[in-house]
């Protein structure tokens, strides 16, 4: 546990120094301003002439996963891609540190810079909150962040399986905006093929964006939220598994 | 202590090592000397914990490498040939964040006294990116002697050092090698000379001589070599050395010195100094030289490749 936790403290606190961090966060935050203020303002108008019900925080979350999909490739890449090309994995795994220890917490460094991104933008809800009448539903809005919170975290451990398979950083940018391209959007597209039966169910379950949406809509089920932590424990397994792999090359 | 059985590593079709057996006591400085290519590193990051052997297997601190890697790795100090350092650090972040990877106790003082013991504790505040080869050599083995290890693994551990930093580093090694188990490589052969009780010549995978760099000496030595040097002009003196019964090999050196073998059971020094004398020269010189490990090292691995 320790061990986790000293690696994520130097993961974390490499995003600080690092631009594409800032880029990333940058991205993120200026993005989702323009889409909040754009939507305010579209929403006040309607409202002005034929009166409206007030937003709710889903127009925040919803285009924030988009975003997430594109930023999270670039803040796993270099997670364990970069430990092999400086050579400094030999020095980690020369260390009294367990491979998974070591993927855990690159893993958790990601996630925290990513959790501390997202807590930025609690400010909309707040804004929100104060703009309508009689105020944001508290419960979407927790669901909201929820089903953020557990798609990020799903995200980044495909990323991080993805920078340990590749000592090129590009090359696990790619591959992670493929796999994650892969559960957020093509894995749905069966289903309009295969209409009904278990086929249908399965891929209707598999679809990543359907158990995002379904958690927006403010319920959470069970489902919905054992299948990102699946998603995350299955990327931090095969990262480590991959690293276990890179020794006996 | 370190006890190696058998150890062999195939990378896919290539062998590595084959079938390496030695042993480093406590208290011993053991240099592992041999061409690029020739295994070094990979015995020693198999010896680390960093990639497990083909067959084989090896005891380090007590524990073996395979089963027990985690507790070895607690109780090796190890310096990679590619001294692996984060650029983006300061001095004493990387090596506060070592430390707490192996949970030191009082990290901060145990950092200070690593820097110290490297002499760059005044360098601790800089950027690990900024630091030039030499400084970052020091680091890595800052690094390594952090939790002041039992086992000590050096992967050439002065390359990139200038001349005054060598001679500091071989000392404190030395000092090091005298209470632990320190196992070096380098292809320097003075160093190995100058630092190891034992010296393990590897050649292609295989240990091709196992002693101290005295005995080695000595056992390779057929014959005695003297270095003979003449005031004045040396021209016409290395035929009439040549002349003399059971001289060898009489060399002219660039310097004007004459260098000649004989059989180490007859010292015909005395008949040479006579002829230099009687041929109307002034002895200014008459000095045995040994053979040097470098020689010897060209020797065994030149016949280790005949045998293939």
């Amino acid at each position: 546990m320790r061990n986790i936790w000293t690696i994520a403290r130097r993961e974390y606190r490499h995003y600080f120094i690092s631009p594409i961090a800032y880029i990333v966060a940058l991205a993120v935050l200026l993005v989702i301003g323009i889409y909040f203020v754009i939507v305010l303002y579209y929403v006040s108008n309607q409202a002005l002439m034929y009166g409206a019900t007030a937003p709710d925080i889903s127009i925040i979350i919803g285009p924030m996963a988009t975003i997430f999909l594109f930023a999270t490739p670039a803040l796993t890449m270099r997670l364990l891609a970069d430990e092999q090309r400086m050579g400094t994995l030999e020095l980690l795994l020369t260390a009294p540190v367990r491979d998974g220890e070591l993927v855990i917490g690159k893993w958790l460094g990601a996630f925290l810079f990513t959790l501390t991104i997202i807590a930025i933008t609690l400010l909309y809800p707040v804004v929100l909150n104060k703009l309508t009448s009689p105020g944001i539903d508290q419960g979407i809005m927790i669901a909201g962040y929820v089903a953020i919170t557990l798609l990020v975290a799903s995200f980044l451990a495909l990323g991080t399986a993805m920078s340990s398979f590749f000592s090129n950083q590009f090359a696990a940018f790619f591959a992670t905006l493929a796999v994650l391209l892969l559960f957020w959007w093509l894995i749905r597209l069966p289903t309009y093929v295969i209409t009904s039966g278990f086929f249908n169910s399965l891929f209707t379950y598999l679809d990543l964006n359907g158990r995002f949406n379904s958690m927006l809509s403010g319920s959470i089920a069970l489902s919905d939220v054992v299948y990102p932590l699946s998603l995350t424990a299955l990327g931090l397994l095969l990262s480590t598994v991959a690293v276990e792999i890179r020794r006996w090359r | 202590m370190i006890r190696v059985d058998g150890l062999t590593k195939d990378y896919g079709t290539r062998r590595a090592i084959e079938n390496l057996t030695f042993e480093a006591r406590q208290g011993e400085v053991v240099g592992f000397l041999g061409p690029n290519g020739a295994g070094k590193t990979t015995t020693m990051r198999i010896l680390t914990g960093y990639m497990p052997p083909t067959s084989g297997s090896a005891n380090v601190a007590g524990y073996d490498i395979i089963s027990e890697s985690l507790e070895v790795r607690r109780r090796v100090g190890y310096l990679p040939e590619t001294v692996p350092l984060y650029t983006d650090m300061t001095v004493f972040e990387y090596l506060k964040f070592m430390a707490d990877l192996r949970h030191l106790p009082n990290a901060e003082d145990m950092v200070d006294e690593a820097l110290e013991m490297v002499g760059m504790e005044e360098r601790a505040e800089g950027y690990v990116g900024a630091l030039s080869k030499g400084m970052r050599q020091r680091i890595g083995l800052a690094q390594a002697l952090l939790h002041k290890p039992e086992v000590l693994i050096l992967d050439e551990p002065t390359i990139g050092l200038d001349p005054a930093q060598v001679v500091e580093v071989r000392n404190l090694i030395r000092e090091i090698g005298k209470e632990r188990t320190v196992l070096l490589s380098t292809h320097i052969l003075s160093e190995a000379q100058a630092l190891c009780d034992r010296v393990l010549i590897i050649n292609k995978g295989h240990i091709v001589v196992e002693d101290s760099p005295e005995n080695l000496q000595a056992r390779l030595v057929g014959a005695e070599r003297s270095v003979l040097r003449v005031k004045g002009d040396a021209d016409g003196l290395a035929p009439k050395i040549a002349e003399i019964e059971g001289v060898q090999n009489v060399k002219t050196q660039p310097d004007g010195s004459v260098e000649f073998q004989f059989a180490p059971s007859r010292d015909i020094r005395p008949q040479v100094a006579r002829a230099v004398v009687e041929a109307g020269y002034d002895l200014l010189e008459l000095r045995p030289i040994g053979m040097s490990l470098e020689e010897i090292f060209l020797e065994l691995t030149r016949d280790n490749t005949k045998e293939k």
